[in-house]
């Protein structure tokens, strides 16, 4: 379990996979919480289906938005390449929680590099701790592969207990269309149980 | 109540509480955010104008009529606007106007990184520099008073990390701000020799007022957080939050107004800490200040003038320490992933038929940049906005004085055109010369995230507006030549650039069909690859689409990415792509 006296919280993935809207989910909850907290995101030309990374920083007094190389408590990864390539800006028995979904950068696409296969293996011989889920799929169940990113949150709200359920409703609720609320409600508790079992 | 803001936001909601009337501005990472936030608000008037420099001149006359006015850009914007600016600030203003850019150290989303901090010297305007969304909204309602209160422009610099980083702010209420009556004043806005040489010692004597307004600590601008005082460090904007980071225990002197810098204040910090650093990214703009005083302090020696600096760079660089971090327990190779152009995007056969061609490109500013990466590589230059088009000519000429043609176009988005790629197709004109202008016509402005502009017959409120007729617009300047072709048709486009690249006068392609992005946009379901039929030439790979892909040597298309747009049905001679029917 986490707590949100300090947590730092570091969202990975590819362009267009949704982790803005995860950030801002996230850093609502907090506020909500009565928490000062930040949030650093990421626009323009990475947008185009390159890395991403969003930083959401929770505690008494936030200063710097950014989380730097060795200072997140918590990865969360929505593409396992991106889980490993951002692995030094883990504290030393951090946690990662990441999608199994791959995705082929271009060099990967054209032939000129190879995907590593062995990366999930990798981690979880590494000083870390290791949660993996089929996001996509759970997302899928719920109706729609756009909710990667609730999924993804709710595995996250399963760690921090002290957020009670009324708070991830209402945050939820301020970030996403109120038409998209119900598929995004199921997929958050998608996420939530998925780490108990 | 406190609201988590993004500080561009943050910046709009100053500028509404502070009864801002008029709003001008052009698009550009990071700085877009503000205009598209301002525009949410009724009671603006708000607008995208086709540059900077027009969105400055649209801001002015709405000051001088006595407004409160804004217009919001990214730093090489202000290049373009530099002209208004450096006589504004000698004629001043009646409402308040203010200038807001945002600076992109570690250039996220930008050509260059030039420090605007240098724009407020040079031209003898005040600027502040906000370090979190608070201060964001503070320091707009500030800067608009003082913008009245000593008459002149004022600039409120961001940085990408302020910009796009969230954080809680207080939210009050609008003012009711009354028009100033318009006073028709020669001396003081008609700037020729006699009336601007008056002006200039007004401009003079008011960087002295200035100067004493920035010493006053009380006007919460500039601090100073006195703690232990072994260690003292200058700093501002994002800098600040870096340094409370890694020197939580240091004495501070935060600098909320850059520009004029208080020099009694940082006189008093120097004496009152045993060792001065500053800490700021980009150029050494206040150490060299410091230093010019007299005062023994260092900064650049220890941080870098390239890209941002963070608690990783300023911890290592100055403390020789680094913190613990997860390891993993194998080195594992991890393949980049850059940014590509999307899948279904119309730039993509554009940029395979000028590949394919092997013809000289000069490029611009957009997401057709990305014509410049593998796996097309088809783009040679890019500068700045409107460059494409000015430069094809300056090539043309250059090969002509030697006797020689290298078959050559300039490709530009419709945005960019409209910015400043129309004037340079007049010069092409004017000046006789023969080059081939590819308009990328994707009927929005794409990497910024779909603004609106002149071409595409709507406003930033999403009301209806004239579009401007691209065809008719190079007609009437003179081109003769000018064709409207589908970029998703390559043969026939390809033919296309072959004729006007040999026609002996200037010729404009249109290139014309809308952004992937776009809702409208539906190409049905996707595409797919008959194994049985496919040959494993890899001809459908040369488009780079990401949605194409080999597994183990068997070519897949990624069902879940592919928009169905058929580009890649063209590359297969064996028939081997196509949707199930």
């Amino acid at each position: 379990m986490k707590n949100l006296d300090c947590l730092n919280v570091l969202i990975v993935g590819v362009g267009g996979q949704g982790t803005l809207l995860a950030s801002k989910f996230l850093g609502a909850a907090a506020a909500l919480s009565g928490k000062d907290v930040k949030v650093s995101e990421v626009h323009g030309m990475s947008q185009r289906g390159g890395s991403v990374i969003t930083c959401v920083k929770i505690g008494e007094k936030i200063a710097s938005p950014i989380i730097d190389e060795g200072e997140a408590d918590m990865i969360l990864a929505f593409e396992q390449l991106e889980a490993i390539r951002w692995l030094p800006y883990l504290k030393k028995g951090g946690t990662i929680i990441t999608n199994i979904q791959k995705i082929n950068p271009m060099p990967v696409v054209s032939g000129a590099a190879k995907y590593p296969e062995n990366i999930i293996d990798v981690l979880k011989k590494s000083d870390i701790e290791l949660v993996t889920l089929d996001a996509l799929g759970l997302a899928a169940e719920c109706g729609s592969t756009k909710a990667v990113n609730v999924v993804l949150l709710g595995v996250l709200a399963s760690r921090l207990s002290e957020v009670p359920a009324s708070i991830w409703e209402e945050s939820l609720k301020s970030v996403v269309p109120a038409k998209m609320y119900d598929i995004n409600e199921k997929a958050f508790q998608k996420g939530v149980h998925s780490y108990e079992c | 109540m406190k609201k988590l803001l993004l500080g561009n936001e943050a910046v709009a909601r100053g500028a509404w509480e502070a009864g801002v009337n008029v709003v001008s501005s052009y698009p550009g990472t990071p700085s877009t955010e503000i205009t598209e936030n301002i525009a949410k608000y009724d009671e603006v008037f708000c607008e995208w104008a086709p540059n900077e420099k027009v969105a400055t001149e649209v801001a002015i006359g709405a000051a001088v009529a006595g407004a409160r006015s804004m217009c919001c850009m990214k730093h090489v914007g202000v290049n373009v606007a530099a002209d208004p600016l450096f006589t504004v600030a000698y004629t001043g203003v009646n409402g308040g106007f203010v200038l807001v850019v945002a600076d992109d150290p570690g250039m996220h989303s930008s050509q260059n990184e030039q420090d605007s901090r240098f724009y407020a010297l040079s031209a003898h305007v005040p600027m502040l520099e906000p370090s979190d969304a608070q201060e964001c909204l503070d320091f707009t309602k500030k800067a608009f008073e003082i913008s009245e209160n000593f008459d002149t422009p004022v600039i409120l610099r961001l940085t990408t990390r302020v910009a796009h980083a969230r954080s809680l702010a207080e939210l009050s209420e609008r003012i009711a701000y009354e028009k100033k009556p318009y006073k028709k004043d020669t001396m003081k806005y008609v700037m020729m020799p006699g009336m601007a040489k008056k002006r200039h010692v007004f401009v003079d004597e008011r960087t002295v007022k200035l100067k004493e307004f920035s010493e006053d600590a009380s006007g919460g601008l500039n601090v100073v957080e006195y703690n232990d005082k072994k260690l003292g460090i200058i700093t501002s904007g994002i800098s600040y939050q870096y340094t409370k980071e890694v020197f939580p225990e240091a004495s501070v002197l935060k600098l909320g107004m850059v520009y004029p810098l208080p020099d009694k204040l940082i006189q008093e910090f120097a004496q009152n800490v045993d060792e001065l650093l500053v800490i700021e990214e980009l150029e050494p703009f206040i150490e060299n200040h410091v230093r010019q005083m007299g005062i023994k302090v260092e900064g650049k020696k220890y941080f870098t003038n390239q890209g941002e600096l963070n608690t990783t760079i300023i911890r290592k660089a100055y403390k020789g320490e680094k913190l613990e971090s997860a390891t993993a327990a194998e080195a594992v190779e991890t393949p980049a992933r850059p940014p590509v152009l999307c899948p279904g995007c119309p730039h993509r056969g554009v940029f395979y038929v000028l590949s394919n061609m092997k013809v000289r490109v000069s490029g611009d500013i957009g997401c057709y940049t990305l014509g410049a990466m593998k796996p097309y590589e088809a783009v040679d230059t890019c500068v700045c906005m409107g460059a494409s088009v000015s430069m094809a000519h300056g090539m043309d000429k250059a090969d002509a004085q030697f006797g020689e043609k290298m078959p050559t176009v300039a490709v530009i988005g419709d945005s960019t055109f409209m910015h400043s790629g129309i004037t340079g197709l007049i010069d092409i004109v004017y000046n006789k010369g023969t080059s081939t202008v590819i308009i990328l016509d994707n009927s929005i402005t794409g990497m910024t995230g779909h603004q609106q502009n002149p071409t595409t017959g709507r406003t930033i409120k999403m009301e209806e507006a004239p579009a401007v007729n691209l065809v008719k617009l190079a007609e009437a300047v003179g081109v003769k030549r000018v064709r409207v072709e589908d970029p998703f048709d390559m043969k026939k486009f390809k033919a296309a650039v072959k004729e006007e690249i040999e026609a002996q006068e200037p010729s404009v392609i249109i290139a014309q069909r809308p952004c992937a992005l776009l809702k409208n946009v539906k190409y049905g379901a996707p595409v797919k690859i008959d194994t049985e039929k496919c040959k494993k030439c890899g001809a459908c790979m040369k488009l780079g689409c990401p949605a194409i892909y080999n597994d183990n040597g068997v070519y897949k298309i990624d069902e879940s990415i592919c928009l169905g747009c058929k580009l890649c049905e063209q590359m297969c001679a064996f028939g081997a792509i196509g949707k199930e029917e």
